[in-house]
């Protein structure tokens, strides 16, 4: 699935690096592997011990916390949607990073809607698995609303601040 | 009140702009009804039983005549000439065309209203006490607070899918006249004992199929610390709540599964991280800066002098006029419940003849409660004699503030697609049975508040009478409760038992009320009665005709 | 004895302004007295199948199939619901009863 990333605060085509894994299949020979939480907590030191860069995907009703340091050791983190309407991982990608302060790529996946795009990167996504939207549609999104009320990780300056920038 | 500036204009207009492309995608079949519905929902936009139904957020019931005249203008243009103020100070439109609604928002942000979050799973309109700024009850205005927790909460990216709705409210009077403690999340602004003034915030109440009393959060929350609270509050609700059914989603399911300690503990645990942070923390200068939005206007110096007048004006003045925090004001309840009228609505003209009294009398500012009426909160005493007489020529007038009569009523299936049994009519005919005024201040205060259906939106669980509209094998019934209260005493109504016909509702409400009267003791109202003896003696009278048939048949 | 179906039509909202749709012989009409009604569940079910046509070229929403009586040639239908929905609210009469269909 094509991926799109935001990369100096521009939406472009990316370049996956990764595979996918699924819990009862082989990890890829080289380059990158995305495996469930339940498989990295079995088999974390093979994965980490590859000479290859590990992500971890976490369902809705995983809390990211359940990493604890190794979420710095981790170059993906994959949050899913399992239906468009479950916003779990707009907490989710919050807590990754405010609380454990993880500045590595999150990544989301399943069932959103462009009118999610916006919200999710302002809450610190900054990847997309997505066949469904190309990059015109990220910078719509994204251009959607200007001015926001709440401060967030995407660095953009809140009502409050533009009003005291005045 | 609180005035839009550049940045809120362009936020709003940009909103606008968003669902006009979000209209324009549906209509050309670029997303699904399935994906267009929570983002309509998220701009007020209900499909209803006969048409598209448009909620208009009233911000902490605060209005200007401005904003009201635009109301009006909408009921005509685009509507069928009335709307209807709801239980939770909104207004609504029940006959709105999806092909209309981009341009009818963006009349609305001329006039710095809009439709945001009105429905859908996220945070809604913010509500707080119709005297707010006017009684000499409160701590202080709760509305600056409200306006920042609005601020807060607008499109705030981490809330807008949450598991269900999330409703709060902003308190300041040890009266409660908000229903704070049936929310999902209330602000209580309170002095410690150290005199200093913070916010003591409660979560977990609500109506519906399984209603609940909000409990404690923190006793004392600091007022720079307050949004970081809330935050906490919620991060906690969108990460933990159920996703699996959608009848176990609100807080208060949350809050009861795990037990009042362990959320405490949850939030107290994310609210020392997003403090930490410090991106949240809310500047002194920050709340006197919204404050000063909501400074009191200029009250002339007057002396207390309350005129008198005809038996008319006398018995509206006793219900409908409180007190008022300057001398020579006072704060008039405009009744939307004359008898036989449809609670709560009011037609295009009468908003904008409210309007002119507004400007007029009332020092430009409206307010919608709860239950359903309006108030003008700044008007000199001297001119409530011409208040009353303008009311009675608009057929507003009628003397029953918090009476028997000024009953609460949801649309119901006359108009909503998920009632079970009209509420309307049942509100009218109990209505008209108790229309003598000398009864309904005889039996003085009596909350009655009737839902079409278990959503509960005409909040039966808090009335001193509630009733619920059911469907019986295709028949309407009516399941009475007593003893419900949305005050600072928040109490669950008790089920009495099986329901009442249609036609037999309100004669079963007139046997409960005769037998309070007959029982009751000095100053008791319905409610205090009912607590000291219960339920059986009511339930007795109310089904004595079954009960008499039963015997001789 | 089993529960003998009752005649059944069908309804919709208008996707563009929400008025109250019926089908009839594959199209939709405003006034329930106008609708078709299936006595045949099979040749229910098959309209609304074939409904769903319209739902996907985005002209209605909310298909669904309700019961009705016919008596003397009048449709009434079952629930109270669907009884105010194709007259209007009872309360003030400004839906389909003031348009006459």
């Amino acid at each position: 699935m094509p991926l799109i990333r935001v990369e100096g605060g521009k939406a472009v085509v990316a370049d996956d690096g990764f595979v996918s894994v699924a819990d009862d299949a082989a990890l890829p020979a080289s380059g990158g592997a995305i495996v469930s939480l339940k498989r990295f907590q079995a088999e974390r030191e093979t994965l980490l011990g590859r000479n290859a860069p590990t992500g971890v995907r976490l369902t809705a009703a995983e809390n990211p916390e359940a990493l604890g340091d190794d979420v710095h050791r981790l170059s993906v983190v994959t949050l899913e949607f399992p239906a468009f309407n479950d916003g779990r991982a707009f907490s989710w990608a919050r807590i990754l990073r405010t609380r454990m302060g993880y500045k590595g790529e999150v990544r989301a996946a399943g069932h959103y809607i462009y009118d999610q795009l916006n919200y999710q990167r302002r809450v610190g996504f900054d990847a997309w698995a997505t066949d469904r939207y190309g990059v015109a549609d990220f910078e719509k999104a994204f251009a959607e609303i200007t001015n926001v009320y709440q401060p967030s990780t995407d660095g953009k300056k809140t009502i409050r601040e533009l009003r005291t920038a005045k | 009140m609180y005035r839009y500036d550049e940045f809120d204009a362009k936020f709003v207009a940009e909103r606008v702009a968003q669902f006009r492309g979000q209209v324009e995608r549906r209509l050309a079949g670029a997303i699904t009804e399935d994906e267009f519905k929570p983002l309509r929902l998220m701009n007020g936009l209900y499909l209803q039983l006969h048409a598209y139904m448009l909620r208009i957020a009233v911000p902490y019931g605060t209005l200007s005549s401005k904003q009201l005249r635009k109301l009006a203008h909408i009921a005509r243009v685009y509507d069928k000439g009335f709307g209807h103020f709801t239980t939770r100070t909104n207004l609504q439109f029940n006959w709105i065309k999806l092909v209309d609604v981009p341009d009818i928002l963006s009349e609305l942000a001329s006039v710095e209203m809009h439709c945001i979050q009105t429905s859908g799973n996220c945070i809604r309109n913010v509500t707080a006490d119709q005297f707010a700024g006017a009684t000499p009850e409160e701590i202080e205005d709760p509305r600056p607070l409200a306006e920042i927790i609005r601020q807060w909460s607008s499109l705030h990216p981490e809330f807008v899918f949450l598991a269900r709705k999330f409703k709060i409210a902003v308190g300041a009077t040890e009266h409660d006249r908000a229903a704070l403690l049936y929310h999902d999340m209330a602000v209580d602004i309170v002095r410690n004992a150290e005199g200093r003034v913070g916010y003591k915030v409660v979560a977990g109440g609500g109506m519906g199929r399984t209603p609940y009393i909000a409990q404690t959060m923190s006793e004392f929350v600091e007022r720079e610390d307050i949004l970081a609270y809330l935050e906490a509050v919620l991060r906690v609700y969108n990460q933990d709540s159920r996703r699996d059914n959608k009848h176990k989603q609100r807080i208060k399911i949350l809050i009861n599964a795990i037990g009042v300690e362990e959320m405490r503990r949850r939030v107290d645990r994310e609210f020392a991280e997003i403090k930490r942070t410090g991106s949240l923390q809310l500047p002194a200068e920050e709340l006197a800066r919204i404050t000063a939005y909501f400074a009191p206007p200029q009250f002339e110096a007057l002396p207390d002098n309350m005129p008198f007048g005809d038996k008319a004006f006398e018995d509206w003045k006793k219900t409908n006029v409180a007190r008022h925090r300057a001398p020579g004001y006072a704060i008039a309840t405009i009744s939307l419940k004359t008898v036989g009228q449809i609670p709560g609505d009011a037609s295009a003209d009468q908003m904008d003849m409210i309007a002119d009294l507004v400007d007029e009398y009332s020092l430009g500012e409206v307010r919608v409660s709860h239950e359903q009426n309006l108030v003008l909160p700044h008007v000199r005493q001297r001119d409530l004699p011409a208040i009353f007489s303008r009311l009675q020529a608009l057929d507003l007038a009628a003397p029953n503030s918090g009476l028997i009569t000024d009953i609460i009523a949801c649309p119901g299936l006359d108009y909503c697609d998920l009632a079970n049994a009209r509420s309307i009519p049942i509100a009218q005919d109990i209505a008209k049975k108790f229309a003598d005024i000398g009864r309904q201040q005889e039996i003085g205060e009596l909350k009655i508040k009737i839902s079409g259906c278990i959503n509960a939106c005409g909040h039966h669980h808090a009335g001193h009478i509630g009733i619920l509209g059911v469907d019986k094998k295709g028949v309407e019934f009516y399941q009475l409760q007593l003893g419900g209260s949305g005050a600072e005493d928040a109490s669950i109504g008790d089920i009495m038992g099986p329901g009442f016909g249609e036609h037999e509702i309100a004669n079963a409400v007139e046997r409960v009320v005769n037998h309070y009267l007959a029982v009751r003791k000095d100053g008791e109202r319905f409610l205090d009665t009912y607590r000291r003896v219960g339920m059986e003696p009511f339930k007795n009278v109310a089904y004595q005709e079954q009960m008499y048939a039963a015997h001789t048949g | 004895m089993a529960k003998v179906q009752d005649p059944q039509m069908l309804t919709a909202n208008r996707l563009r302004d929400g008025e109250v749709l019926y089908w009839a012989k594959g199209g939709w009409v405003l006034g329930l007295k106008d609708g078709e009604v299936f006595a045949d569940p099979k040749a229910a079910d098959a309209a609304l199948a074939e409904s769903q046509r319209d739902v996907k070229n985005n002209t209605v929403v909310a298909t669904y199939l309700f019961d009705v009586r016919v008596a003397d040639g009048v449709i009434k239908p079952v629930k109270e619901r669907e009884i105010i929905r194709a007259k209007g609210p009872t309360v003030r009469g400004e839906g389909k009863q003031a348009s006459h269909v």
